[in-house]
């Protein structure tokens, strides 16, 4: 599998030549850390009120289909998040306490698990098929895993976009998630221009140990619950490398990274 | 346009809704065109609108050892993968491929948030959930897929699909993927979704909530009836009696809420399923139609099947029999058109009066029966999400 297309966001590492930098432990943190991006996408409207999640995916998103030289409308899209807007949660349940009838109907449209993948594809004008996916800690494993089999399967390019932001009000007791953090890689099955590099992956039986991040820059991010990422972002910031994404108690995808001129 | 695909087996189902456990209680209510919708007597505010409630859920904890995973939703799911032999089904697929090379692509809307509703209820004093529901995989999304996994001792990807209304139809698509990759030997689909105050307020929010029995594609609809429902399928590679032929997944580019006002999106799907099936809209039998009785919908949906369908094929919605059960409703009519092809029931709409003018000769207000070759399942949810599903008999039917 190709990868085309790549992006990251945190408000320490605001696109893929910092954090590239940042994993490579040349690089430093932004201080002070930067604000939401605003998602250019959607209506003015629309640009202030969406949620987190959405403006951190839709940045993201954007920005890989960019580099990749695609136009958005031609892909199909995986978006993966292990608990959605955590946001919007915590106001839903709080509301419905003791205002059920307060509920804002553009916060419940928006509470879906598919609201960014939604917004991406009328922000674009995609009409391909798009999907939301969770798997608790090892979203962006499975995630990874269903864009490279729509595209080895389709034969055509993919994009995945992975997000999470951070735990708050009540929720926070019970869910771990800090900060916000998102990435998006456009995959192909075919090499072309634009190629980045190459992902060769194997699924790989018994119980795996992941290999921990290793650069401050990403074990600073290492709370956020869409970390399982992070592991495979290092490596990509690398000319070579190995990982071995979880996914289960039993199950793990093994990524081989070359990049294009390694 | 998609390639056509080879046709996968669909060796077992069950569907757990308002009309019962299990697919015999299912088919005696599409038999009798009885609702299992009832007046409202769930959500701790009170709120006019009829639902599709499941009976016995709030005496049927799951064992002990699964305890951590104790919720409603969770609940559900253990009462619907005991319907139908279910489990022995994935068992005897556990033994013929191992535990690793079985899959899990389950769909949901909510999940168990319905547990994360009544822990802010009964906050402690420092603001924090009560001890009983501090497990925190109760309160995210994979909830579902987690504990399903557990109890089926499988050991494949196991992943939760979350497209709201179109989550357990996108399952059967995924398994597809993961059968002709060879990822797995055999892929456990399905969708579980419960009643909780979220989707009852938050559709009344959107005043798509009927302080009526929904009447799907009626003159005078006026909103959903929000269900709750379970259902599996165990899919392997191959013919068999019952297969999977064809799917398509598209998204609307419109609205977060609405449908495209020409449905081009669901033709989209349309489309691709009918492509990947290798058939044309002739050979389709009977269409179990997404039919939520609100009034977008069923305008847009019932153009659809009248301008892309002939005369004789028999369309109708379900949704007055079990509710709109939302992220199992994929999964819920996909059993329904599995039904249809294994005994020839053709359902009726019921709670229809009359049919809205829009709607073709297609749109049944009454249940029939016949031969049924071929039968389509339309979802399409928020964020204009859609998918369609094709289902066949095969030679040994």
């Amino acid at each position: 599998m190709y990868l085309d297309g790549i992006a990251c966001w945190s408000p320490t590492l605001v696109d893929w030549d910092s954090a590239r930098a940042a994993f490579r432990g040349e690089a430093g943190l932004l201080d002070p850390p930067a604000r939401r991006p605003a998602p250019e996408l959607l209506a003015p409207t629309e640009r202030r009120r969406a949620p987190d999640t959405v403006a951190i995916a839709l940045e993201v998103a954007a920005r890989a289909v960019a580099q990749a030289g695609r136009t958005p409308g031609e892909l199909p899209s995986v978006f993966t998040s292990a608990h959605g807007d955590l946001a919007i949660n915590d106001y839903m349940c709080a509301t419905l306490v003791n205002e059920p009838m307060a509920i804002s109907p553009t916060r419940f449209h928006n509470s879906v698990h598919n609201a960014a993948a939604g917004y991406w594809t009328i922000g674009t004008g995609c009409m391909q098929a798009s999907t939301a996916l969770t798997a608790f800690l090892h979203s962006f494993a499975h995630g990874l895993l269903e864009a490279i089999s729509q595209a080895s399967i389709e034969q055509r390019p993919i994009l995945l976009v992975a997000y999470d932001i951070a735990a708050c009000g009540a929720l926070a007791c019970v869910t771990a998630s800090r900060g916000m953090l998102a990435t998006a890689l456009v995959l192909n099955p075919a090499p072309g221009a634009n190629s980045l590099g190459t992902l060769t992956w194997t699924l790989q039986a018994g119980p795996a140990v992941p290999l921990q991040p290793v650069s401050a820059a990403a074990r600073s991010l290492q709370e956020n619950a869409i970390a399982d990422c992070l592991p495979l972002l290092e490596c990509i910031a690398n000319p070579e490398g190995d990982v071995l994404l979880p996914l289960g108690d039993a199950l793990a995808l093994h990524i081989h990274w070359k990049a294009q001129h390694a | 346009m998609p390639v056509p695909i080879s046709p996968l087996q669909i060796s077992a189902y069950t569907a757990t809704t308002a009309c019962g456990p299990g697919k015999a209680a299912l088919l005696d209510g599409l038999e009798h065109e009885r609702s299992g919708l009832r007046a409202n007597d769930f959500s701790v505010h009170p709120l006019e609108t009829w639902i599709g409630r499941v009976d016995g859920l709030e005496s049927a904890a799951v064992p002990e050892s699964l305890a951590r995973w104790d919720c409603r939703n969770n609940r559900l799911a253990w009462m619907g993968l005991h319907g139908d032999g279910f489990i022995d089904a994935v068992r005897s697929a556990r033994d013929r491929y191992g535990a690793a090379r079985i899959a899990l692509v389950l769909g949901t809307s909510t999940s168990s948030i319905g547990a994360s509703e009544q822990a802010y209820r009964e906050l402690d004093s420092d603001g924090r959930f009560p001890e009983y529901l501090r497990s925190s995989i109760m309160h995210t999304p994979h909830s579902l897929g987690d504990f399903v996994q557990r109890v089926l001792e499988i050991e494949g990807p196991a992943v939760t699909v979350a497209t709201a209304c179109s989550s357990s139809a996108k399952v059967f698509a995924q398994a597809d993927r993961l059968l002709r990759l060879g990822i797995a030997d055999a892929v456990v689909v399905g969708g579980v979704d419960t009643l909780c105050g979220s989707v009852l307020f938050g559709f009344n929010s959107l005043a798509l909530v009927s302080p009526q029995p929904c009447r799907p594609f009626d003159v005078a609809r006026n909103g959903i009836s929000i269900g709750e429902a379970a259902g599996f399928a165990l899919l392997e590679r191959g013919s068999g009696a019952l297969n999977l032929l064809g799917y398509g997944e598209s998204s609307d580019a419109h609205h977060m809420s609405t449908p495209h006002p020409q449905g081009l999106g669901a033709e989209r799907a349309l489309d691709d399923a009918l492509a990947r099936a290798g058939l044309g809209t002739d050979a389709i039998d009977y269409i179990n139609l997404h039919g939520t009785a609100s009034e977008k919908n069923d305008e847009v949906e019932a153009a659809l099947i009248a301008r892309r369908f002939g005369p004789t094929v028999h369309a109708s919605s379900t949704k007055g029999y079990t509710g709109h059960t939302l992220g199992a409703a994929g999964i819920v009519e996909a059993a329904i058109s599995l039904l249809a092809l294994e005994t020839g029931i053709m359902p009726g709409t019921v709670n229809t009066q009359a049919l809205d003018a829009l709607c073709g000769p297609q749109i049944r207000m009454r249940s029939a029966h016949g031969t049924v070759r071929h039968a389509l399942s339309n979802s399409f949810g928020f964020g204009g999400n859609n998918c369609v599903l094709v289902f066949g008999r095969g030679v040994e039917a």
